[in-house]
Parts: structure tokens; C-alpha cells; sequence
């Protein structure tokens, strides 16, 4: 029998929505009217400099925070509305290292399995195959704090696939790793979008990691600042690459300009 | 805004997919791995573990033995009889690990917001009720088998209740763990930063211990200090040891119960209240937790 990829179950409703989100701290403006929609299996880039906002964004996607202006849906379900729908169809890889140190691989994994209502059973299939997906299986009775750091991403990659969503949420997920965890933890990302059909958001700052054929949403002091395929917003920013587009526009953002606080 | 390219809508408004609701089974599961989760951690942390074993033991075993020819308890109810001093202050010292276990798990949930761990059970798809009662419930376990730790030692130091007040106490133990773990969680939720810790020692776990009959019975209070004597009346924490006192001897305490009730739900509301998204003042303490 043919396995559904998750493609397949989405009836072509977008993976994000982001309809004209606004955020501040107190009277500072994170995010602008932010908006932008990810399509279903699709490898998206939030590409912006740091402080420009990204996870602020994650935070309101992943409802750490409550959006109070405008809306976000995942696959449809409105994260402030209908989290828990909208939660569950969400992984999220956070910036900072998240994984209990003083617990083991499997006991971390047997933690994230349970806060999605996933059994001990099942859990255990699941935790098999996706250390297996990072190239893990064989950490699996170690402790967390052994671990290197590109080690410790993988399984946090691992942790959320666990409940298999829909989306991917990566934040920075490469910071602090060397080239070649990087070029790794990266690899295995696009090759899980391509396979599962999986729709993933990777934020970063790092130009290398965007590919010709990405969606990239460019987010400079809270506003979104081009949004497309990158050839197109490569040649919309009359630029060589998109490293030259990055740099235009990031220097064309309103806050550069003195429009925002 | 300066956006020279525009994203296409891609299909926003259409229907939500479904997804089966989560059953009781998956409500169980959550808190089952909420209950495991603060089990390993407190036995990898093993000097925790000896920590809030040694508070109680000295009190117990020095500062009772010190004191029991000074301060002197006459024969108040429960007590039918003249009681050891040791006797006295065990439920008070019950209520000490309880008061000091609740406060950790505050001290915990805001190491764990710190390094970041909090944010993975926030993230879970359970309601953020439901995982917040399911921490303090875990949180209350753990406190509760240091409680028993505790009295198993004490029993071999002839710090005896009669042997059914082992099993009658629990449900005392476990509301009395109820409200100050519900406390320790609402103080998590108004604790900025790590540090600030040391206030909660100074301003909330001496004064709620001292001022209560832990130590001491109220009717001593009341003769030194009339004031005092009202401070400790309003005091929660002085319910809670009563409600453990009387329960170690088969009797219920009823105005006890009521209040333990009533601060446990006044507390664990607020806690809801300031870690749910919408209304809360985690995010506004909290910041974004990262630099992007």
C-alpha cells in the first residue's frame, strides 16, 4: 500500500498563514503588519538579521505569545483560537537548546511524546524511527549533557518530528554548530520536505543556507521586506545573488529609514 | 512597507484539516509523562533530594531537642495527652518540606524558562491549564514521598503517630502540597529572573513558616504578641499544618480544610491566569527568548 505523504492530506490549504501580525514590547515595535502565506511541502527561508524580528514571529506562531494583532493559521486553525489544533500540527526546533540535560535521549523524547497525548507503545516505535531520520539510533540510552551540539539538534529535531506535524518551525537551528553539522542538520531538513512532503520554516541570518529554489521571506525590523522564490526576489531587488538582495533590502527596511522605533 | 516581491495566496481560506480530539487516554498519557518527567528529574538530583531531607532532620533532631525544655506545649487538641516537643513540630516539619518543595518547583519552572526546557511543555497541543495542573500535581508527588522519607526516619528517632495517622494524613498532605505548590506556581509566573529567588526565601518561605504554629502553638503566640497572633491566623500556611496535625490523629479539622481548599484555587487560578498567553505576565516578563 502506498504510504500518504503529509502533502497529500492538506487539500491544498496553505501550511502558514500570517495575516498582518503586529507585536510590541511595551513601546517598542517588534513586528509591522507581517504577512505572508507558506505553502504545503515547501522549504520556506525567514532570512533576517538578528533583532529583525524572527523570533518574535516564532513565538506568536508556536502561541508562547497571544497575536493581538491580526491572525496566524496553521493548516487553517487559527493558532490564538484554536491552538491546540494548531499546535499539533506544529514541530518546533527553538533557538536555545531545550533538552533536559540531566535526562537520557530516550527519556527526553518519552517527555515530548506524552505532551502530545502519544502512548508509551507508540512512542517507542516513533522514538526508534526518528533518531533513526537524524542519524541518532544508537544514542539513544544516553544522557542528553554527553552529547555534542550538532548531536543535541538532531535530537531536537528528532523530538519534533515525534508527533509527526505538519510543519516544521526551525529557529536558527544551525547557530552555534560547525560547517559541517550545519551543512548536515540542513540537508536532512530539505531532504524531509522533499519525502514527507513536510512544510518547513527555517529562520536564519546565513545566507549560504538558502537554496536558488527556496521560498524566502526577507523580515527586516519587523517588516516584511520581500517574500517569493528567490530568483524573484532576487531580480525584483535588481541584485546579483541573494546575498546583494539581503543587503539592499535590509538597507531599504523602514527602520533604516527612521519609520519604525 | 518597502516589498518588492509579494507572496501569492495559497489557498489561506480553505477548510482546516481535522484531526481525531484527544481522548481521556491521551489527558492521562500528558500527565503521565508531566509525573515520570519530575520523578527522574528529582532522582538525578540527588543532592536535592538530601537537602530537603536534612532542613526537617536537623529541626528535628537539634534545634526539638534544644527547645523541648523551653518551650513547653500544654495539652491542646489534637493531643489527649502531654506530647514530646519532637511530637509537636513533626507535622510542622511535614509542612516545611511541603512549603520548601512548592517553592523549588517555582524555582524550577523558572530555571526551566530560563534555559528554555518550559517552552516545550507550553508547546504542547494539551490545554495550558491542564499542564500546569499536571506540573503541580507532578511537583506534589515528589514533595509527598519526601514527606513519608521523612516520618520513616523520624519513626526510628520514637517521633511516632498512632499508625493509622500514616494513611489518614495523606489526603491532608496532598491538599496542604496542592496549595503551596499552587503558590510556588503562581510566584514562577512573577519571578523574573533566577536570582530574584533569594526574595522568595526571605519574603515568602520564613515568614510563611514562622508565623504559623509550626514551632510553636498559637495560644504562645497570642500571650507574646497579639499582633503576631493575627498575622498567623491569616497566614495559609498555618492551615496547612493544622490540617496535617489533626489528620495524623484521625480527625479532620474542618476550618483548616476550607481555607487549604479555598487558597488552593485562589492560588492555581492566578497561576492559569498569569501563564495563559492572552492575560498573562509571563509575557510580559518573558522576552522573546532569543535574538532574532
Amino acid at each position: 500500500m502506498q504510504q500518504m505523504t503529509v502533502l497529500d492530506q492538506t487539500n491544498g490549504t496553505a501550511a502558514l498563514d500570517v495575516a498582518a501580525v503586529s507585536h510590541s514590547y511595551g513601546p517598542k515595535k517588534a513586528l509591522d503588519t507581517v504577512s505572508f502565506a507558506i505553502a504545503p511541502g515547501t522549504f520556506t527561508v525567514l532570512l533576517g538579521l538578528n533583532g529583525a524580528g524572527k523570533t518574535t514571529l516564532f513565538s506568536l506562531i508556536s502561541h508562547l505569545y497571544d497575536t493581538r494583532q491580526g491572525s496566524i493559521r496553521i493548516f487553517g486553525h487559527d493558532v490564538t483560537r484554536a491552538s491546540g489544533e494548531a499546535l499539533r500540527r506544529l514541530g518546533i526546533v527553538f533557538q536555545a537548546r531545550t533538552l533536559d540535560l540531566d535526562l537520557s535521549v530516550h527519556q527526553n523524547l518519552s517527555y515530548h511524546a506524552s505532551l502530545h497525548g502519544i502512548g508509551a507503545r507508540e512512542a517507542r516505535k516513533r522514538i526508534a524511527a526518528v533518531l533513526e531520520t537524524v542519524d541518532m539510533a544508537g544514542r539513544l540510552n544516553d544522557k542528553a549533557r554527553s552529547l555534542s551540539g550538532g548531536q543535541m539538534r538532531r535530537v531536537e529535531i528528532a523530538r519534533a518530528l515525534l508527533h509527526r506535524p505538519h510543519l516544521l518551525l526551525l529557529d536558527e537551528a544551525t547557530v552555534g554548530l560547525d560547517v559541517q553539522s550545519r551543512a548536515g542538520i540542513l540537508a536532512d531538513i530539505r531532504r524531509l520536505v522533499r519525502s514527507e512532503g513536510i512544510s518547513a520554516f527555517w529562520a536564519t541570518h546565513l545566507i549560504d543556507e538558502v537554496e536558488d529554489s527556496d521560498h524566502v521571506v526577507v523580515l527586516a525590523e519587523g517588516t516584511v521586506v520581500a517574500d517569493g522564490v528567490v530568483s524573484d526576489v532576487v531580480r525584483a531587488a535588481n541584485a546579483n545573488n541573494i546575498g546583494e538582495a539581503f543587503s539592499k533590502l535590509v538597507r531599504k527596511a523602514p527602520a533604516a529609514q527612521g519609520a519604525t522605533a | 512597507m518597502n516589498s518588492p516581491v509579494q507572496g501569492k495566496s495559497i489557498g489561506a481560506s480553505a477548510t482546516p484539516i481535522a484531526a481525531p480530539d484527544f481522548g481521556l487516554y491521551n489527558y492521562l498519557v500528558c500527565l503521565k509523562g508531566v509525573l515520570v518527567r519530575e520523578g527522574l528529574r528529582f532522582l538525578n538530583q540527588r543532592e536535592r533530594f538530601i537537602s530537603s531531607l536534612v532542613r526537617p532532620l536537623l529541626w528535628l533532631f537539634i534545634f526539638a531537642a534544644g527547645f523541648r525544655q523551653v518551650l513547653g506545649v500544654s495539652i491542646i487538641p489534637p493531643y489527649k495527652t502531654y506530647v514530646l516537643y519532637e511530637v509537636y513540630i513533626t507535622p510542622g516539619l511535614c509542612g516545611m518540606i511541603l512549603l520548601f518543595s512548592g517553592m523549588q518547583s517555582s524555582l524550577s519552572m523558572v530555571y526551566d524558562r530560563e534555559m528554555g526546557n518550559m517552552r516545550t511543555l507550553l508547546v504542547s497541543p494539551f490545554p495550558r491549564w491542564f499542564l500546569l495542573v499536571s506540573k503541580l500535581l507532578a511537583g506534589v508527588v515528589v514533595s509527598i514521598a519526601q514527606v513519608y522519607v521523612f516520618l520513616a526516619i523520624a519513626w526510628f528517632w520514637d517521633v511516632k503517630a498512632p499508625p493509622v495517622g500514616y494513611l489518614m494524613v495523606l489526603p491532608a498532605l496532598f491538599l496542604a502540597g496542592l496549595m503551596l505548590g499552587a503558590l510556588g506556581l503562581l510566584l514562577s509566573s512573577l519571578i523574573k529572573q533566577l536570582e530574584n529567588f533569594a526574595g522568595v526565601m526571605n519574603f515568602v518561605i520564613f515568614p510563611m513558616y514562622f508565623a504559623s504554629p509550626a514551632l510553636y502553638p498559637l495560644w504562645r503566640v497570642q500571650e507574646s504578641s497579639p499582633l503576631l497572633h493575627k498575622i498567623c491566623q491569616l497566614n495559609p500556611f498555618t492551615y496547612a499544618v493544622e490540617l496535617i496535625r489533626f489528620a495524623f490523629y484521625g480527625q479532620i479539622e474542618w476550618t483548616s480544610l476550607a481555607v487549604v481548599i479555598g487558597f488552593t484555587a485562589i492560588f492555581l487560578a492566578a497561576a492559569i491566569i498569569a501563564y495563559d498567553p492572552s492575560r498573562g505576565l509571563v509575557i510580559r516578563k518573558q522576552d522573546a527568548g532569543g535574538n532574532g
